[in-house]
């Protein structure tokens, strides 16, 4: 027999469980399936064949530079973005004059669409008459083709991505660092605490419930955040651009490749749940709850 | 004393000029957009001023469509995701029982495996389900979001259990408790929640390029991107006043409700 909060609970959580089931938990059980399936052509079905897509995905070199490259991209990305959101929380939280307008200027790249703030930042990068080459050309350190040569495009990308995505830590930061009672701040200065030792004996570990949220979050966008390399470079020059969503973008839709895409999704998502479980498994234990 | 100012004067100095560089690009594209071309790329404080290039950029593509695709997109979404997060978070908070631990954790699974990885087969869905190229197969991937039922499950916990008894006692049923006392308790958090996803999917923009082909469905991310194929020639005044078009509707929003905005932040416990 089943409980009164059962039977409502389920009844409550019904609309949710269905999109659920839809769009997360099937297509996943799916994706692991197709990925053992060749892509069906014209009139020749798909047939079972192992894990030939794996093995195609091992010798492939595209898979292996959008791999690392994309933890290049998570490495830098990651720890970029939240130690500039913390650096930019802390000093609109600090006594400085305009606030509201310094505050402003860090979050509006937020509500911009990346593939708009892509084209901006297209011009800040064009060889020549770009704004950064005219910078660097008062210095005679013009002509360089950011997005068009493989040692800077993913950089070029990489300092994109920091800007949009610093601001939006930043709030969570801030409305963090408002939460914490201004008496903890002023016993740790009593027992004679250096400003440095504030901010890591005290306020970093009060910080920690939100760093783990946001780191989060910095991961799932460096996994996700894709809009700016079909705006910019399509994954080159030379597949130096090339990040694992975008690939599986490419071979899905532009070669139609579904079977060899599943696999892809596959390592992807591999990726994501290894990422999870050392989120949860080890970093959980060390974060200190109010 | 002298020190603690001098350490003053570097904050604001490394504070201004951070908040220069963050607005250094939206300064940009408006200097761009309401100059002739040919001061593109050359500051002169003097360039003559105009809106030619918004005026051939409104008549050349076809924005008025995309605005109003965008606008039902956006509230399509927010609506659906209130309304279905809103019922999982009740059951959560309100209605334990054996088991809705462990739903609960699957529902987190959500977070980590967004609808952007699982592209190729909610593509496959949504095509037997005869829907591509239409609105709701837009917005169906997003709308069961873990991140919406795990704030609201938050909010609705730190609702006092005395309210919610006393609603009881007057023989008010499970929906017009959740309607009358959860909910406006938990009004912060809704708009917070509800001014990031306006702002996540009047943006989001590689889903629905895959799942729309024409102009009746396309939102603005989607149609704004024909401007920056570089095939064409690339046209700075051009790509920057359709650029500022496309956003211009969130920004000035945002601009006026900005103090609201992070405020709302502070309030709904999202830290």
């Amino acid at each position: 027999m089943m409980t009164r909060n059962a039977k409502v609970g389920l009844l409550l959580l019904a609309p949710a469980a269905v999109l659920l089931v839809a769009f997360t938990f099937y297509p996943t059980v799916a994706t692991l399936i197709d990925s053992f399936y060749s892509t069906p052509r014209g009139r020749r079905p798909s047939e079972f064949i192992g894990a030939d897509h794996f093995r195609t995905m091992m010798a492939d070199p595209i898979f292996r530079i959008a791999m690392i490259n994309n933890m290049i991209y998570a490495a830098v990305i990651i720890p970029g973005s939240m130690g500039l959101a913390l650096a930019m929380a802390l000093l609109v939280n600090a006594r400085i004059g305009g606030r509201a307008l310094v505050r402003l200027a860090f979050f509006t790249p937020t509500i911009l669409p990346m593939i708009a703030v892509a084209n901006i930042w297209m011009f800040f990068y064009a060889p020549d008459y770009g704004l950064i080459d005219q910078f660097l050309g008062l210095f005679g350190m013009g002509g360089n083709n950011w997005l068009g040569q493989p040692g800077t495009a993913l950089w070029a990308l990489i300092v994109i991505t920091i800007w949009k995505l610093a601001g939006f830590f930043m709030i969570f930061y801030l409305a963090a660092l408002q939460q914490i009672p201004p008496s903890l701040i002023e016993a740790a200065t009593l027992e004679g605490a250096s400003p440095s030792q504030r901010l890591r004996r005290v306020i970093l570990p009060l910080l920690m419930p939100t760093t783990l949220f946001i780191l989060i979050n910095a991961v799932i966008e460096a996994f996700r955040l894709v809009d700016h390399v079909i705006a910019l470079t399509r994954g080159g020059p030379n597949n130096s651009t090339q990040l694992l969503l975008h690939y599986i973008y490419q071979v899905a839709f532009s070669y139609w490749d579904t079977g060899y895409a599943a696999a892809l999704s596959v390592a992807l998502l591999l990726v994501l749940a290894l990422i999870a479980l050392v989120q949860f498994g080890v970093l959980d234990k060390r974060i200190h709850y109010r | 004393m002298k020190h603690l100012s001098l350490k003053l004067i570097a904050l604001n100095l490394t504070a201004w000029t951070l908040a220069a560089l963050w607005i250094l690009p939206l300064v940009y594209a408006v200097w761009t957009a309401v100059h002739p071309p040919e001061y593109a790329a050359t500051f002169d404080l003097f360039a003559p001023l105009t809106l030619d290039n918004f005026v051939r950029v409104w008549n050349s593509v076809p924005f008025d469509r995309y605005f109003i695709n965008t606008v039902m997109l956006v509230l399509f979404v927010v609506i659906s995701q209130f309304i279905v997060c809103t019922l999982a978070a009740y059951a959560f908070a309100v209605f334990p029982f054996r088991g809705s631990e462990w739903l609960f954790m699957a529902v987190l699974v959500q977070m980590m495996v967004m609808p952007e990885v699982l592209l190729v087969r909610n593509y496959a869905t949504i095509s037997s389900m005869g829907l591509v190229d239409t609105i709701p197969a837009i917005a169906l991937p997003y709308l069961a979001s873990a991140f919406g039922i795990f704030l609201f499950r938050q909010a609705f916990k730190s609702v006092p259990k005395e309210l919610d008894e006393a609603a009881r006692m007057e023989g008010a049923g499970p929906m017009q408790v959740l309607w009358r006392v959860y909910v406006p308790l938990a009004k912060p958090t809704y708009l917070a929640y509800g001014l990031v996803m306006v702002a996540y999917h009047w943006n989001n923009f590689l889903w629905p390029l895959i799942i729309t082909n024409s102009v009746t469905t396309r939102p603005i991310t989607v149609g704004l991107q024909v401007f920056s194929t570089v095939e064409q020639g690339i046209d700075w005044p051009t790509i920057t006043a359709a650029t500022l078009l496309s956003v211009a509707p969130l920004l000035i929003a945002f601009l006026i409700f900005q103090r609201q905005f992070v405020q709302s932040f502070m309030r709904s416990g999202i830290r």
